[in-house]
């Protein structure tokens, strides 16, 4: 029973850890929480249902494409919405964020309506069985798209030239500019990794879950942030940590205690974390200029 | 008992007019039925918001701590103010439930606060919209709130009177409160916390006081509205009802009391008139907000507020007389 909760939850925590890693880097290069990447998720599971229902793709060509276009919404977003708001107040920007999240959701809602749909099976719903824990064929598929796509990322920013940029970017802006690099692009970059693996991630949880509807994208989106709150924002390990943790406290919750108090634990255990170690499990602390 | 003089000040007396002035024409307008029902709504919706709104520009405005969980503070007033009227349905039950309930909210906001207002900017406003989440689920989990239906009114106790003196009330006591040493120590910790920890002011509690004191007129919100709207359930107030009201504030300028009333009766006139568009509603409002946003990131009023302007003016006038005699 523990081992099966544990499985579930990390099945269901890489989808969050997926989710969390755009809202990480996109705070760790602008300090913006993009409430607008919920919704960036929602649109792409949307893509991925209309991709398998009406033209009968795949999982894999389904999940690129989703990813792909995703990347350019994500990309059109911050052209249009958060780069004229760059040097403008903070909370200026986080209203501009939330605007851009309520405008998809409800453009979404008047054009397909708010009725839950139910995700065609795109994988074999076979099952396996190994020392009385159940892995459904879909968990793995889940957990190895999750770690392939973080390994990519790791990749990219580890080792290419515009990962280093990014890195650059994020810990001092001014300086970056001055040796020479593109901030837009470098942030556009950034949106657009973010935003692929958002819509990655809206595909995965349409076959988790078996529904999606446009409403979806903001608690998701919430719990994916505090995922990332808790590992530590600006952190991609941290994100992936953190993303596993909540799913494995949301399952563990469901299963043990009351799973009506399911998001309420997630806040909560959000709130001692903050007040513990404000900067996350493996985020590192800035000391406090004067 | 003495009167202090400063009292009966000129400038006092003139908006004591105007507040008297504001509430008699609508009593007139509503007694000869030109204000229908319809328009009274709206007027309880603008009161209400009102209150709402003055009370988080307070918090987020004055002291400049980021609160996204204003709607818990509402709830928990707007519960207390329903669950008295069913045990007395009259107007003492009403004064009694808004009294408890703003109590109530006070003291939870100075529970939350103590720990949270520890953190800085966006990791305070998750905080405390963990918090109001976590409220919201109490409340859709306790058999005596019923849950997810949530509760039906018996009473409606609030009426023009009330909701216009509660408004003033509160809109009197937040602009006194700013304009205050005490209101002056909460600016200087949103103008710069080591600066002013530094000068001597002790931020926690200052913080913990703007929170308090927020959290205590959002639950008067919370129980104008349960009593004048009937019927409340859980999800009216999750994170889109806090969003509502930090719209209005940043809408009509961060620290100032005159924009965010401005911007209250605006945009509750605004979602009136988008009533009839259910379906395009808020697609409208978003559209609206990152617009206002991109164009005037500091909102209507900046930090000006309408004294300051006739002030001014009011100087400029003597200046100019002086100049000519």
């Amino acid at each position: 029973m523990f081992l099966q909760q544990i499985v579930n939850g990390i099945s269901l925590g890489s989808i969050y850890a997926l989710m969390a890693l755009g809202y990480t880097m996109v705070y760790g290069i602008i300090r913006l929480i993009n409430f607008a990447h919920g919704d960036v998720f929602m649109l792409g599971a949307f893509i991925g249902f209309a991709l398998s229902t009406r033209f009968s793709f795949s999982f894999f060509p389904a999940l690129l494409m989703s990813m792909a276009a995703c990347a350019a919404i994500g990309m059109g977003i911050e052209r249009i919405a958060y780069r004229p708001l760059r040097e403008s107040s903070r909370i200026a920007a986080l209203i501009t964020a939330i605007g851009v999240s309520l405008f998809i959701e409800y453009t979404m809602m008047y054009f397909v309506g708010a009725r839950v749909r139910a995700y065609t099976p795109l994988l074999p719903s076979s099952i396996y069985t190994f020392r009385g824990v159940i892995f459904s064929f879909q968990q793995i598929v889940i957990i190895a798209t999750t770690v392939a796509l973080m390994l990519l990322l790791n990749f990219i920013v580890l080792k290419t030239k515009r990962g280093k940029a990014m890195r650059a970017v994020a810990a001092d802006m001014d300086a970056a500019q001055l040796m020479g690099i593109d901030i837009n692009k470098t942030i556009s970059f950034t949106f657009l990794l973010g935003s692929a693996l958002a819509g990655a991630a809206g595909v995965l949880v349409g076959i988790y879950y078996n529904s999606i509807n446009p409403l979806m994208g903001s608690m998701l989106g919430m719990k994916a942030f505090i995922a990332a709150v808790f590992g530590g924002i600006g952190s991609i390990p941290g994100a992936m940590l953190g993303g596993l943790g909540i799913g494995i406290i949301e399952t563990m919750v469901a299963g043990y205690a009351n799973s009506m108090y399911r998001d309420a634990a997630v806040f909560l255990f959000l709130i001692i974390i903050l007040i513990i170690k404000p900067t996350g499990l493996l985020g590192s602390s800035s000391g406090e200029k004067v | 008992m003495d009167v202090p003089r400063t009292v009966f000040t000129k400038r006092n007396l003139v908006w004591l007019a105007v507040c008297l002035s504001i509430y008699f024409l609508v009593f007139f307008l509503r007694s000869y039925g030109i204000l229908g029902n319809y328009h009274e709504i709206t007027i309880a919706q603008i009161c209400i918001n009102i209150m709402l709104a003055v009370s988080l520009n307070l918090i987020v405005g004055f002291t400049g701590q980021f609160s996204l969980g204003h709607a818990g503070f509402m709830s928990i007033g707007a519960y207390a103010t329903s669950l008295a009227l069913r045990s007395r349905p009259d107007t003492i039950g009403f004064l009694i439930g808004i009294t408890i309930g703003s109590v109530l909210a006070l003291v939870v906001g100075v529970i939350i606060g103590i720990p949270t207002l520890r953190l800085r900017g966006d990791y305070l406003g998750i905080a405390t919209l963990g918090m109001a989440e976590i409220i919201r689920v109490v409340f859709l989990n306790l058999k005596i709130t019923n849950g997810a239906a949530g509760l039906m009114g018996t009473f409606r106790a609030a009426n023009w009177t009330w909701l216009y003196l509660l408004t003033v009330m509160a809109v009197l006591a937040i602009n006194n409160f700013v304009n205050s040493s005490h209101g002056r120590a909460c600016i200087s910790i949103r103008e710069d916390e080591t600066a002013s920890e530094a000068m001597g002011v002790n931020t926690t509690a200052y913080k913990i006081i703007a929170f308090a004191f927020g959290a205590f007129f959002a639950g008067a919100a919370g129980g104008l509205y349960s009593s004048y709207f009937y019927f409340i359930k859980p999800d009216l107030f999750g994170f889109l009802k806090s969003i509502d009201m930090l719209v209005i504030v940043v809408l009509g300028g961060l620290g100032s009391i005159t924009g965010t009333i401005i911007s209250a009766i605006l945009l509750s006139l605004l979602t009136t008139i988008l009533q009839d568009f259910s379906s395009v509603r808020m697609i409208v409002y978003s559209v609206i907000l990152v617009i206002i946003m991109l164009f005037r990131p500091q909102g209507l009023m900046g930090t000006v507020e309408i004294s300051h302007v006739i002030d001014k003016f009011a100087r400029k006038d003597k200046e100019d007389a002086n100049t000519v005699s």
